[in-house]
């Protein structure tokens, strides 16, 4: 077998076993309750203005680039309609995955890069203490919990910025908007989007966890940890999404 | 790659230390990286209560020696035992138990820098001794701050502390659990000679005052010279010498003599 198939093998089985001491350690006594809260904070509150700025204008130059379209077809009034179904199912969720993984996965995969260049994750392991549930398994649920979150929060702020945009040529009052907006979404919109965020936060969480943790000991190595936490969870998001709009499809919209 | 020289055995020493009790054992041990033998034929005791200090030059394998001890590193062949264990036959929570009992001084100290130095040392009281009474924690915290004289440093972050005080910190942090054995990779590297002298004697004095055994990887002979009760010299991924700091100074062979100078 070539050499490059043999790496991406035990590459592959490298992170197979990184998960099950992942999961593993999940249901171990000893959970890190404070360092989870803490990783909780910094991952989602830390994020709030990106998030938000994003969403935002996501809404807004999706609403702006429509409306002369739909004006020609006399569809104005399903702006609201089509940006909400848009935003809720699929560029929402997407864009705040990829926008997360550039800031989450390689913040974790810089910080827990540098923590086994300088011995610290060794320092861990030789104590007794267990590194894994105490830098991984925070570090992932918190993605898990707070990726969604985010994508919510962002869904809401894209949804305002349509109703900003949509009031630079039209009149149209909030309430009209919203309950145009909300009128064609129903829950098997958002249901499937936010089980497919809670993937997004595990790949973003784990990626950046495995990346880092598994570094080499050079200094250079921190770097390349960082930027092969953002590919590889970009890559990874990309394809859960087309598994999950594929599930979605046979589940939820027939 | 087979050891061409053979282990020579200072008579004094072996009298003295063939009664005391044996705590890490290494027979015959092996360790490669690739198509690179770092270790290639380790035999070596460390006996309860004594400082070894291993000498060599850099690449030559001390610090995988001492991490194949602490489990970071497994070996590839040979028999590594510790307290009478077998390493390689060791489950997660035998190994759990087992470091508990060993404590490791990283060249750099590895402080976790996102904590404080009082975090820092609670860090393996609440992790590994699981101690959930604070003011037994804090009583356990100063102590050792007071023992490595940096009790007014108990609340500042790693990055506002010097090299010397991390090491301080480093070596407060691994005796807070009362480890049996210690091992020290490099421990006075990249201090001011004074420094690395106040590194010296403080490990000479923890190892009094807790009772430990200790291996002390160094390159420093002025360390090697104060904590040392017997010496090995390394060489080629193996020991080619031993005996006490005074004998091998005037060994025969031309290498082990060179580290003296």
């Amino acid at each position: 077998m070539p050499a490059i198939f043999t790496k991406q093998f035990v590459a592959a089985g490298d992170q197979v076993v990184f998960m099950g001491g992942f999961f593993r350690n999940i249901f171990r006594s000893g959970f890190e309750g404070n360092e989870f809260l803490r990783q909780c904070f910094i991952i989602g509150n830390k994020s709030l203005s990106l998030v938000g700025i994003t969403g935002f204008i996501l809404g807004f130059v999706l609403t702006l680039q429509s409306e002369p379209t739909m004006r020609d077809f006399g569809a104005v009034s399903y702006v609201p309609s089509m940006v909400a179904i848009s935003v809720i199912r699929e560029i929402g969720p997407v864009i705040i995955a990829l926008i997360c993984a550039g800031k989450i996965a390689s913040s974790i995969g810089a910080e827990l890069g540098s923590m086994k260049v300088s011995e610290q994750i060794d320092a861990m392991e030789v104590s007794g203490a267990n590194p894994i549930q105490y830098l991984v398994v925070t570090r992932v649920l918190a993605c898990i919990i707070m990726i969604p979150l985010l994508t919510l929060m962002a869904d809401a702020l894209a949804l305002l910025g349509g109703f900003a945009a949509s009031n630079i040529n039209n009149q149209m009052s909030f309430t009209l908007y919203f309950s145009k907006a909300f009128s064609a979404l129903g829950f098997s919109d958002l249901i499937p989007a936010v089980i497919k965020t809670i993937f997004f936060g595990f790949a973003i969480g784990f990626v950046g966890c495995y990346k880092g943790y598994n570094s080499d000991r050079g200094t250079e190595s921190v770097g390349v940890a960082a930027n092969s936490a953002v590919v590889a969870a970009s890559l990874w998001i990309i394809v859960l999404d087309a598994i999950a709009v594929q599930l979605t499809s046979v589940f939820a919209y027939n | 790659m087979e050891a061409t020289i053979q282990l020579k055995e200072n008579p004094v020493t072996k009298k003295q230390t063939t009664e005391k009790e044996i705590v890490v054992a290494m027979k015959n041990v092996k360790k490669s990286f690739g198509s690179n033998e770092v270790l290639s034929d380790i035999n070596m005791t460390l006996y309860r209560g004594e400082n070894l200090v291993v000498l060599g030059r850099s690449g030559q394998g001390k610090s995988v020696t001492i991490k194949c001890i602490v489990g970071l590193l497994k070996q590839d062949s040979g028999s590594l035992s510790v307290f009478g264990k077998e390493v390689k036959d060791l489950n997660e929570d035998e190994w759990k138990a087992l470091r508990m009992k060993i404590g490791f001084l990283f060249q750099s100290g590895a402080l976790y820098d996102s904590m404080t130095v009082r975090q820092n040392l609670s860090f393996p009281l609440t992790r590994v001794l699981k101690l959930k009474d604070d003011s037994e924690i804090q009583n356990r915290i100063e102590e050792v701050l007071e023992a490595v004289g940096l009790l007014d440093a108990i609340d500042k972050m790693p990055s506002d502390l010097s090299g010397g005080m991390r090491k301080r910190v480093g070596l407060a942090r691994t005796l807070i659990l009362k480890p049996e054995i210690m091992l020290y990779d490099e421990p006075t590297t990249g201090l001011d000679p004074i420094t690395s002298r106040e590194i010296s004697e403080l490990i000479l004095e923890m190892q009094k005052k807790y009772q430990t055994s200790s291996i002390i990887i160094t390159h420093d002979m002025a360390c090697a010279k104060i904590t040392s009760d017997r010496v090995v010299v390394m060489n080629n991924g193996a020991f080619i010498a031993e005996g006490t700091y005074t004998a091998l100074e005037k060994d025969s062979d031309e290498l082990v003599r060179s580290f003296f100078l």
